[in-house]
């Protein structure tokens, strides 16, 4: 095999020029880390390289001993002639493109992003390149979003009702990335409560001097169920403990992620609710992603990656698919 | 027909009964008389026909989507449902004026004497003028298969509730051949009658299966023994020359079993509890026969003299319109065995009693289960009363236990509904000469937990896709039970397995150990 400027190998996407992994899922020395969600950002690497922001993201999950060093985004490190630099990929908090030029050829992996800007992550940019390895989590037509706005006002409608039947509206919401954007996002209703998972995260982003619009206070066994009457309360994934459950009093549940927007996974989850908002892009962003990078070369990794590169190939893109250990969107997979 | 909408939204966001029934009860407080009637027939399966090919409905979907058909295919096989995949492929660009539901269908309706051409642009045009669930909801008119999640029953009781009648006369009303073109809201529930409440049945007594030793529940001579058939638990009512046949699902049946309507002309003012069985020449055929019949709203003569139905009576209830619920059942038996002798009708049986005097006789009966067709054995207190609903100590099912084998798992298929777009639907082998020979599929017996496991084992091992299926490395072994074997040319085995379920996965077993087929054929008697 002819030596790519990127390589796909057992521990993870590799330029052998400069000896660097990107988002390895093995043991390596050297790491470009796109974001801080756990699939990207593994523990074990010698050296890690990553956005500003995502530096006290990172060490809250993998330790505060790692040996990172942090970027900003468009700047340039050279590591023997390849040319390295971090673009803004609006998934989370810090999430990064990794842009990698070597003698005029450039190469950008996506990580995970989404083209919606959130009011928090900085908005996605799409940056030029022969070849861009694109995530496609939702790469099937059936997925197309609402802009953010809308989803949000149906999220507060749905708080809104539980407050008249004074109920609890209880949220869960991946706790890097989702929880922030409806803490952003979220009209100042009633009291938020996070779950401890969410307060962490929370922290870690604050640090870097980024407000979340809405206060909040992490749930504590002080609290008695008349706190809870009409608040809404933000949990990961997995959602709530019988102790809590009996705090709490009358409650409801709703979910945000992309795969509401299928009505088996809504029914499965047996929730009151499902919104369909995710941090990865719909169809129509990875269409306009591609097509924005003017790359000839696509290569589809995490999704459904054999029917979205079979439709790149239709609108005459060189396009093939390659195995990675990233998961996409949290809570289903399909 | 945004109410409507609203309504399926509601019943389909829910999983609570309370919730289905209050939703519905809602809608009707508000709905006009014909959107009534033509929701009672959409949930009743009285839906107008479908107007146009599914195939077509694809193209002409994947043609706005600006998308490939093969596209529409891969979007299909995820979504795992056509009207939902077409609602969320077709983005909305214009507004329909909002009508309701009943001049929707009269639109549905239109379109069947409309050319192709015309089919198209209309469908095109309502798809286009509306939102996502509109669109799924007209999509489910258009195909058919109202599948969301209300039964007969929900339906009737949130009727019961808004007309402030009895269950029983909304459930006997609904029942029958009315089409809700020929008929109007009134007529067919409001109208008084006044033989409304013979329909009413008795709740069914329930029973537990014997979960200690015969020594421990008595003497044997104070039992009775009877065969527990394989057939359909049934209460069949005649009051006042009319005959009444209820499921033990509490679900009004009577349409489909005209065997016994004639019934009428023998017995009056009786309820009688019995199982509904296919029986030919004096013995009773599997329930793989009955199942032919169970799911037909109409049935074709040659269906009826193919499988013809009885009635194996073993209880009865009300005798010369009297409730006789509270008289032991020695002497409600006496009762019913004079009636059907009397009655002397082909299709109504006697369940006969089992003799024993011992326990040790009762094992040897059981032992014959099998061979008789039968489930087992129910014992009953000699005398005990006619009690509701599932209650232990006086009667005890004594089932045989279900054949078991353990299987390979060879093939997936994403599920529906619920289960949508997770691999639900499993195929599995046995060995015969070194190879794996499928035998049967099987859905159920796994705990939501597993069903990930299984689904994610099944990603991670495909070896091929067919569509919706995926053939996976044969690595799990399934201890597989079920209730009955035949001989069967139509399947590859040359075998045919009653009610296949998943009794537990195998971790422990390596697939050289699953069975072969010799030996599930040798299970045959």
């Amino acid at each position: 095999m002819a030596k790519t400027l990127l390589q796909f190998t057992k521990k993870g996407i590799y330029c052998p020029q400069a000896k660097v992994y990107i988002d390895p899922w093995k043991s390596v020395k050297k790491a470009i880390i796109t974001h801080a969600h756990a699939d990207h950002s593994r523990k074990g690497m010698e050296q890690y390289l990553a956005h500003h922001y995502s530096i006290p993201i990172m060490k809250a999950r993998l330790g505060n001993n790692i040996n990172i060093q942090g970027l900003a985004y468009g700047e340039v490190i050279n590591i023997n002639g390849v040319n390295f630099s971090l673009h803004p990929a609006g998934h989370v908090v810090g999430s990064a493109q990794v842009r990698v030029e070597y003698k005029g050829e450039i190469w950008v992996v996506s990580g995970d992003y989404k083209t919606e800007y959130d009011g928090l992550s900085t908005a996605f940019e799409a940056i030029k390149c022969h070849t861009f390895i694109t995530e496609c989590t939702f790469g099937l037509p059936i997925f197309q979003w609402q802009p953010q706005n809308e989803i949000i006002s149906n999220i507060e409608q749905w708080w809104r009702k539980n407050q008249e039947d004074k109920v609890c509206s209880v949220i869960s919401a991946y706790s890097l990335g989702k929880a922030q954007r409806l803490l952003h996002n979220l009209p100042d209703i009633g009291s938020i409560y996070v779950h401890n998972a969410v307060s962490q995260m929370n922290k870690a982003i604050e640090v870097n001097g980024i407000q979340l619009t809405n206060t909040y206070q992490v749930i504590n066994g002080d609290l008695s169920k008349s706190d809870f009457q009409k608040a809404l309360i933000i949990t990961p994934n997995g959602g709530l403990g019988n102790n809590l459950q009996k705090q709490i009093g009358k409650f409801v549940t709703a979910s945000c992620s992309g795969w509401m927007q299928l009505r088996g996974a809504r029914r499965r989850q047996n929730l009151d609710k499902g919104f369909v908002l995710s941090d990865h892009a719909d169809w129509t962003g990875l269409n306009d992603a591609i097509t924005l990078t003017g790359a000839e070369n696509v290569i589809c990794t995490h999704g459904y990656s054999e029917t979205f590169s079979s439709w790149l190939r239709e609108k005459g893109l060189n396009a093939s698919t390659e195995h990675t250990l990233f998961q996409g969107e949290e809570g289903d997979t399909v | 027909m945004k109410a409507f909408t609203t309504l399926v939204t509601n019943i389909d966001s829910s999983t609570k009964t309370t919730v289905k029934v209050q939703s519905l009860v809602n809608y009707f407080q508000e709905a006009s008389d014909e959107d009534k009637l033509w929701t009672i027939a959409l949930f009743t399966h009285r839906r107008p026909k479908r107007p146009v090919k599914t195939s077509l409905l694809r193209e002409w979907a994947s043609e706005l989507a600006n998308i490939p058909l093969w596209l529409f295919e891969e979007s299909y096989h995820i979504v795992g449902d056509l009207a939902e995949t077409i609602a969320l492929l077709v983005p909305q660009s214009a507004h329909e004026p909002p009508i309701g539901l009943s001049k929707w269908i009269g639109r549905v309706i239109a379109l069947r004497d409309q050319s192709e051409e015309d089919k198209k642009a209309a469908i095109q045009k309502y798809w286009k003028g509306m939102n996502q669930m509109e669109r799924f909801v007209f999509n489910k008119i258009l195909t058919g298969g109202f599948r969301i999640g209300v039964s007969q029953k929900l339906l009737t009781k949130a009727l019961a509730i808004y007309l402030e009648q009895d269950e029983a006369v909304v459930a006997h009303r609904l029942m029958g051949n009315w089409l809700p073109n020929q008929t109007t809201f009134n007529q067919l529930l409001i109208e008084k009658d006044e033989h409304d409440m013979d329909a009413k049945p008795y709740p069914f007594y329930l029973t537990y299966a014997l979960d200690k030793d015969l020594n421990d529940i008595g003497e044997p001579k104070d039992w009775i023994a009877e065969r527990k058939w394989d057939g359909i638990r049934a209460q069949v009512i005649v009051r006042n020359k009319e005959i009444y046949i209820w499921s033990r699902g509490e679900e009004l049946v009577t349409d489909k079993y005209p065997e016994l309507h004639l019934l009428t002309e023998r017995i009056d003012n009786c309820v009688l509890d019995g199982e509904l069985m296919a029986y030919k020449d004096d013995q009773p055929l599997s329930f793989h026969h009955l199942q032919t019949r169970i799911g037909r709203k109409t049935v074709s003569k040659k269906l009826l003299s193919d499988v013809p139905v009885i009635l194996m009576a073993y209880d009865i209830l009300e005798y010369n319109g009297k409730d006789i619920r509270s008289t032991p059942i020695k002497e409600r038996r006496a009762l019913l065995e004079n009636l059907v002798i009397e009655a002397n009708y082909t299709s109504l049986k006697l369940s006969e009693l089992v003799d024993f005097k011992n326990w040790k006789d009762l094992e040897l009966e059981k032992d014959k289960s099998r061979a008789l067709h039968c489930e087992g054995l129910m014992l009953k207190k000699k005398d005990s009363l006619y009690q509701v609903g599932r209650v232990k100590g006086d009667w005890w099912k004594w089932k045989v236990e279900p054949y078991t084998i353990d299987a390979v798992l060879t093939y997936a298929m994403r599920g529906h509904g619920r289960r949508a777009n997770l691999y639900t639907d499993y195929t599995f082998g046995l060995w015969e000469n070194g190879v794996l020979v499928t035998f049967t599929k099987a859905y159920s017996g796994l705990t939501d937990k597993e069903i990930l496991e299984i689904d994610r084992f099944v990603k991670q091992n495909s070896i091929q896709k067919f569509g919706p299926v995926r053939s996976v490395k044969p690595e799990i072994v399934f201890e597989l039970a079920f209730e009955g074997i035949a001989i069967s040319k139509r399947h590859k085995s040359g075998v045919a397995v009653r009610f296949p379920r998943i009794k537990r996965i195998r971790y422990d077993k390596k697939i050289e150990e699953a069975n072969t087929l010799d030996e599930l054929k040798a299970l045959i008697e």
